[in-house]
């Protein structure tokens, strides 16, 4: 097990606000426009974004490019960690549900652009969020 | 030789030298010690054993360690123990808290680590996996929980797991507690004034690496699962947490404190988890890392125009901030948590203190003089501010700082009493101030016997019981703190062997885990427990035995009269003792000291027997 390379990660801000952190698929996926390498490529049945670990050279242009910053680097990974959907079967999901939290669901991606307002910074959701719990 | 589950390698930091290492702990010792609190006794005992009672517990010469289990990280739900000489009881006691530190620590590449000698002006360590540093903490030194979290997330840019001391801690407060993530406390054994007494503030620990190898991953995972559903179909728990036990514990079972343990039961609807979660919980549920439990709400109260956060109040700190000290109002309750949280104070071992106190105002022990101010069952203001004069050692407050037995000899002495008759309102076992679980209704958890005979005195989570090769014996504790597992996501203790030996590739069994391993560790606690020292020395005639109140019948509830007798409580520790292959004063024997491969305790233990006059 590796924690720090998980591809979602958990943070927390305000006590009982935890933020789940991860790639939600930009319709215009500007992390692999912005790769100089072509690492990054959009895997077509799922929409996920997919590395090519032999292309990667952790320029970290994709995290700039990023309106969430949630390309992760990890220590003995030579390249950067992106949600990949795990292929259609998201494993957090699974085990999110399998202990009844329902925190985190598989849902068809909505077709509007409305979308990328997911992908913030874990700071900026905190503030949002614990605003509304502890206000 | 190869290691599963742990690294076998700890990070040391010597405070006194600015000087950081690492130390290798040999697979061997991990088979005989486990880890957490087993480790942490091994390694004490080893360091500090021939000196042991002259080592000052808030001297440079004492220890912190921060250990964590083979099972940390894997087994659902996350602990690690602090530990050290403990201020409280001059033994050795394994303080468990739920820390993100804790697979922190494992995923930077160690197994846990040791802090000796003591700094000059304020540091905190940090960790990020192989960079080491002692940073200047001069401007973190004072600072309250809430402020230090804020301050060192902007100091290291993010959110990083980190334990730390509030002011109580600072100022060698007895009853401090290392604290973790806003509202969780190490608070037995005092191992926040360690930390103070070292000048260190904060640890903070980043790890990124992989978690160590498991020797049986299929069997790992399959067994992982098969805890997890086990866990995750504890619904009551994850809906109530402990809150409930204000209700079960207070008026079903009758063994809730209050008032300093006159009583033991309540019918007040409004202090039950119905009320409180319709009232004040804005969180629901809330979990440690991994765990598929989640015991913990977030709660939130307004008092007189500011704003409280604590979690629960979980069924202990309910209990001693709030019936114990004669206060039902809840929201009250959650501003008294709240402030222990923040000063970082061990709710418990300061409720218990603060109870002791009202009652010795009442009884007129002590005064208006002596306090500065008059000191009332339930008056909310009086008791704040008790708390802060004890977190800041502040007149009166610096007396009951040094805990509740130290402040009772204390008081005994200014009013030229023996001091049984002080002694004899504290409701403490060695030192340690007894878990709001009581003996006297027979209907909670733990036996007459529980705190007596215990290592950790009144700790409720390391209790004695009968028979001593069950699941009822303090083996048992020691056992889960020393693979370390929270005690609510831990099940039947075949299936966490199970787990332990996939993870480690042992094949540890029962009867090994009584026979040898825990026994190993329960009898060098023992034996360290009993060499105490500086300023308390414990006579097992004397001292194994139950707070005086405790032998009071029940004034009221359900269980009216009911009452232990010492005969019986002495007559099964006599029992216990033996089953464990200890002698009739609970001293291990020669002949169990060499089954358990303890042959340098032999004379360490002829020594103690000597100067106890039972040879
Ligand atoms: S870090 Fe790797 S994936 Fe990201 S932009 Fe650079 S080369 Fe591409
Ligand atoms: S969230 Fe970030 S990583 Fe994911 S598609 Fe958008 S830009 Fe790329
Ligand atoms: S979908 Fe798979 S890769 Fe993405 S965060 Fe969940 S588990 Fe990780
Ligand atoms: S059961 Fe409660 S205390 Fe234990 S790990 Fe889970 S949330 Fe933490």
């Amino acid at each position: 097990m590796w924690p720090s390379a998980s591809r979602i990660t958990i943070y927390e801000y305000y006590p009982g606000a935890p933020i789940p952190h991860y790639c939600i698929q930009c319709p215009d996926y500007p992390c692999v426009s912005a790769c100089p390498t072509k690492a990054l490529s959009v895997d077509q049945l799922t929409g996920a974004v997919l590395v090519d670990p032999s292309l990667c050279t952790l320029c970290l242009k994709c995290v700039e490019a990023c309106p969430g910053k949630v390309p992760k680097t990890t220590r003995g990974k030579s390249h950067v960690l992106i949600c990949d959907l795990c292929f259609g079967d998201p494993a957090c999901v699974r085990e999110c549900s399998r202990v009844g939290y329902n925190a985190l669901k598989t849902v068809k991606k909505p077709s509007n652009t409305g979308i990328k307002h997911y992908a913030k910074p874990p700071e900026l959701v905190a503030e949002e969020f614990g605003r509304k719990i502890y206000m | 030789m190869q290691i599963y589950g742990s690294w076998g390698k700890l990070l040391s930091v010597d405070l006194s030298a600015g000087k950081t290492s690492e130390e290798r702990i040999h697979p061997i010792t991990y088979r005989m010690f486990v880890g957490g609190r087993g480790l942490a006794t091994y390694i004490l005992w080893r360091e500090l054993g021939k000196k042991w009672g002259s080592v000052d517990p808030l001297g440079p010469e004492n220890m912190l360690t921060i250990l964590t289990g083979p099972l940390t990280g894997y087994y659902p739900g996350i602990k690690l123990v602090v530990s050290g000489k403990s201020p409280q009881s001059g033994g050795v006691v394994g303080s468990a808290i739920s820390s993100h530190v804790a697979y922190s620590i494992k995923t930077a590449g160690y197994d846990g680590i040791i802090v000796r000698g003591a700094s000059r002006d304020p540091v905190y360590i940090y960790v990020r996996d192989d960079l080491v540093e002692i940073r200047d903490a001069s401007k973190l030194w004072g600072l309250k929980g809430l402020e230090l979290t804020k301050s060192l997330r902007s100091e290291l840019g993010r959110d990083a797991p980190s334990l730390y001391i509030g002011p109580a801690g600072e100022n060698l407060v007895r009853t401090a507690a290392v604290m973790a993530r806003w509202f969780h406390a190490a608070g037995y054994g005092g191992y926040g004034a360690v930390m103070g007494s070292k000048k260190l503030k904060a640890i903070v620990v980043e790890g990124s690496g992989p978690l160590p190898p498991v020797a049986r991953r299929d069997e790992f995972l399959k067994l992982r699962y098969e805890v997890i559903d086990k866990v995750a179909a504890r619904s009551t728990f994850r809906v109530w947490g402990t809150t409930s036990g204000l209700w079960r514990v207070g008026h079903d079972t009758s063994s809730e404190p209050i008032r300093n343990w006159v009583e033991e039961w309540h019918n007040r609807e409004e202090f039950s988890h119905v009320a409180i979660e319709k009232k004040y919980w804005i969180k629901n549920p809330w979990a440690d890392w991994g765990c598929p439990l989640a015991c913990m709400k977030v709660s939130k109260a307004v008092v007189d125009g500011v704003t409280y956060y604590t979690d629960g109040p979980d069924y202990e700190m309910g209990a001693y901030l709030g019936s114990n000290l004669g206060l039902f109002e809840v929201d009250k309750v959650i501003a008294l948590s709240a402030l222990a949280d923040d000063l970082g104070l061990c709710g418990i071992q300061t409720g218990n203190t603060m109870g002791f106190a009202v009652e010795l105002y009442e009884r007129g022990l002590i005064t208006r003089e002596d306090v500065g101010y008059e000191l009332k069952w339930g008056d909310f203001y009086c008791l704040k501010r008790l708390m802060e004069d004890i977190a800041y050692r502040r007149g009166f407050g610096g007396v009951l700082a040094e805990g509740t037995y130290r402040a009772a000899v204390e008081v005994a002495k200014r009013r030229n009493l023996p001091s049984e008759e002080v002694l004899k309102y504290a409701v403490q076992v060695k030192g340690i101030g007894v878990g709001a679980h009581g003996i006297r209704s027979r209907k909670d958890y733990p036996q007459p016997i529980a705190y007596a005979a215990s290592v950790q005195g009144g700790d409720h989570t390391s209790v004695a019981g009968l028979p001593a090769d069950s699941e009822e014996s303090e083996i048992s504790s020691a056992f889960l703190d020393s693979a370390v597992v929270c005690s609510f996501t831990s099940v039947e203790e075949e299936t966490v062997l199970k787990f332990l030996n996939a993870v480690t590739g042992w094949g540890v069994t029962k009867e090994e885990l009584y026979r040898t391993i825990g026994l190993r560790i329960l009898s060098l606690q023992r034996i360290l427990l009993l060499l105490g020292g500086p300023d308390v020395r414990w006579d097992p005639r004397v001292h194994d035995d139950n707070p005086l109140r405790f032998y009071e019948p029940l004034p009221s509830g359900p269980y009216t009269n009911s009452v232990v007798s010492r005969d019986e409580v002495l007559n099964s520790i006599a029992e216990y003792y033996k089953q464990l292959g200890w002698d009739s004063y609970g001293i291990p024997t020669e002949e169990t000291l060499r089954k358990l491969g303890l042959y340098d305790a032999v004379d360490v233990v002829k020594t103690l027997r000597r100067e106890l006059g039972v040879s």
